[in-house]
């Protein structure tokens, strides 16, 4: 199992914490789920949002604090440290806005982010594309987790370039890569963990769900099964069928 | 006779007032602030009475308590029964469907029944109608119960309630955290604005998945713009963001919007609970109502009528959580 900046996750559910119908809804899909990692919005409220932290840092699991919302580097420097000051932990998930409309990131300006926070001791947990060259220069500045989106923030289209997650891990086969971003269905979560990969980052599928809880858990199951099949090493598609019994002793030539 | 003293005078201690009194008890009510105003949050508040609307992103009491709101408050102010709209752009049409599938009371209606609702309501081709939802001028209503209570020889005390105090129903909002640390704020903004080209006489909702808004009428084209649900205890001041986000969306429900006068704005924070429902607690000789959140107007009648059956009757209803010495 590939660790987490040297981390092992419990779980490779990592649920977001906004916009559920109410903390006592978010708390029950925590607990029911089992998820492994909180991530948890620090932009807008700046400062001030203690009791939501505090509730948030009593779940009891990982808390990766994310910089969602940030459109500049320097917006995104500054978030972090507050980040770290709130929550006491070098992990940040780097979300850097380059197009309102698709939330698609900004991958130069989150290259440049990454590079500065992790001088400064952080360990970045970059939301990206599936551009394998992006995901190279990131590493090189420093980054030991890539997190590709599946499809655009909140659009629940599932993975929309299965060749290029496909490709991404195997390019960085030693990498710990999460599908972040897009998931609608439990469906594309096993999927995304049957390519291989270490984790699933979702939030908007289970909190904008008719039941929150029932599809958390929904989630954490297909996980769970994607990834017990992807180390199960599933057999090869193949065009013809290939009989699971014996067929010697049937008059299968005549 | 048992002198019940209130603790607050926004909307959830005046309701509990009225709804005393109405039973036949005496009431006092205490708030160093004075008579209902801007530092309070029910100040702030839109006045919908939108259970069904409501129910698409809340609990089932909200959609139950939330019914007999209206008749509650026709009894008290001036109500206006004209339904509530609710609209998405086109590409945000699965945010309906989405909302349709939530939530109950409501038909369908096209592009040619939205105009003829709302005849300044042109670019929507679908929408969602709850024909048996009403509103509030929140101001309004606030001072009528006020005005009530003063007639019927309700004593205003602009002091905090001594302590001690025998009989006190702690309706303080926020004011009662220290008490009740399961409380919590939940920041919400919003504008008054005075739109003299726009005529739109019931709520209208515009569904968006990062910034929904709603446009509540008051009179004369004032129109309430809000509000935002923000995770933060920070009362302090608007955002830009936050305006941007409401005067975008009101203006695209009709640019004419844009020439708006901007009136006021206005920042609190709403007392909520973990599950963002009410809740009634007699902690020795008090007995706490707090956490209306969101539905100040719609779900304060039946927090008032639960804690006039508890002070009055000994009864538990529903919103009671809590009663220990």
């Amino acid at each position: 199992m590939r660790a987490f900046y040297g981390t092992e996750l419990p779980n490779p559910l990592m649920l977001g914490t906004a916009q559920y119908p109410s903390p006592a809804i978010l708390e029950q899909a925590f607990r029911a789920s089992g998820a492994g990692v909180a991530t948890v919005s620090l932009r807008r409220e700046s400062g001030a949002g203690q009791t939501f932290w505090s509730m948030i840092r009593d779940l009891g699991v990982l808390v990766l604090p994310n910089t969602a919302g940030c459109h500049t580097v320097k917006e995104a420097v500054t978030t972090a440290h507050m980040a770290r000051e709130v929550f006491g932990t070098p992990w940040i998930k780097l979300e850097l806005i380059g197009h309102t409309d698709s939330l698609q990131p900004d991958v130069f300006g989150l290259v440049e982010a990454a590079r500065i926070l992790t001088e400064d001791g952080f360990q970045v947990f970059p939301y990206t594309t599936d551009d394998l060259i992006v995901g190279e220069r990131l590493l090189a500045a420093g980054c030991e987790v890539l997190m590709p989106w599946g499809a655009p923030i909140g659009s629940g289209r599932g993975l929309n370039n299965e060749y290029a997650l496909r490709a991404m891990r195997a390019e960085f086969p030693d990498v710990p890569l999460v599908v972040d971003a897009g998931i609608g269905l439990p469906s594309h979560a096993a999927r995304a963990m049957e390519l291989g990969y270490d984790a699933v980052l979702l939030n908007t599928a289970v909190a904008r769900a008719g039941d929150p809880v029932e599809m958390a858990c929904a989630m954490a199951l297909a996980i769970q099964a994607g990834q017990l099949a992807h180390r199960a090493d599933p057999i090869e598609a193949r065009d013809m069928a290939s009989a699971s019994t014996p067929v010697i002793g049937k008059a299968f030539l005549s | 006779m048992t002198l019940w003293s209130v603790i607050g005078a926004g909307v959830a201690g005046l309701a509990v007032a009225t709804e005393l009194v109405a039973r036949g008890a005496q009431v006092q009510v205490f708030d160093p602030s004075g008579p209902p105003g801007p530092h309070g949050c029910s100040w702030w508040a839109g006045g919908m009475l939108a259970p069904w609307c409501e129910y698409e992103n809340a609990e089932e009491p909200v959609l139950r308590l939330g019914q007999q709101a209206i008749g509650w408050w026709e009894a008290h102010t001036t109500v206006n029964r004209c339904g509530t709209l609710v609209l998405a752009n086109p590409r945000d049409l699965p945010d309906l469907r989405r909302f349709a599938r939530r939530t109950e009371g409501f038909t369908e209606i096209s592009h040619a029944e939205i105009t003829e609702l709302e005849p300044d309501i042109n670019a929507f081709s679908k929408g969602l109608h709850f024909p048996d939802e009403a509103h509030l001028d929140p101001r309004r209503a606030l001072s009528d119960l006020y005005r009530g209570l003063i007639d019927k020889g309700v004593a205003f005390h602009r002091k905090p309630a001594p302590a001690g105090l025998e009989n006190a129903i702690d309706c303080r909002g926020l004011h009662a955290r220290e008490v009740l640390h399961d409380l919590r704020g939940v920041k919400g903004e919003m504008l008054v604005i005075r739109a003299p080209d726009v005529a739109l006489t019931r709520p209208i909702r515009l569904l968006h998945p990062r910034m929904p808004l709603y446009v509540v009428p008051r009179s004369d084209h004032v129109y309430m713009l809000g509000a935002t649900m923000i995770e933060s205890e920070d009362s302090g001041r608007i955002t830009a963001r936050s305006m941007l986000e409401l005067l975008s969306a009101a203006y695209a429900l009709n640019p004419a919007f844009g020439e708006a006068e901007v009136l006021e704005i206005g920042v609190d924070l709403r007392p909520a609970f973990p599950d963002n429902l009410p809740r009634i607690r007699r902690l020795g000789r008090t007995i706490y109502a707090n956490g209306l959140y969101r539905h100040g107007y719609l779900l304060a009648p039946a927090l008032a009528q639960g804690v006039a059956d508890l002070a009055l009757n000994d009864t538990h209803t529903e919103l009671v959580d809590e009663d220990r010495d």
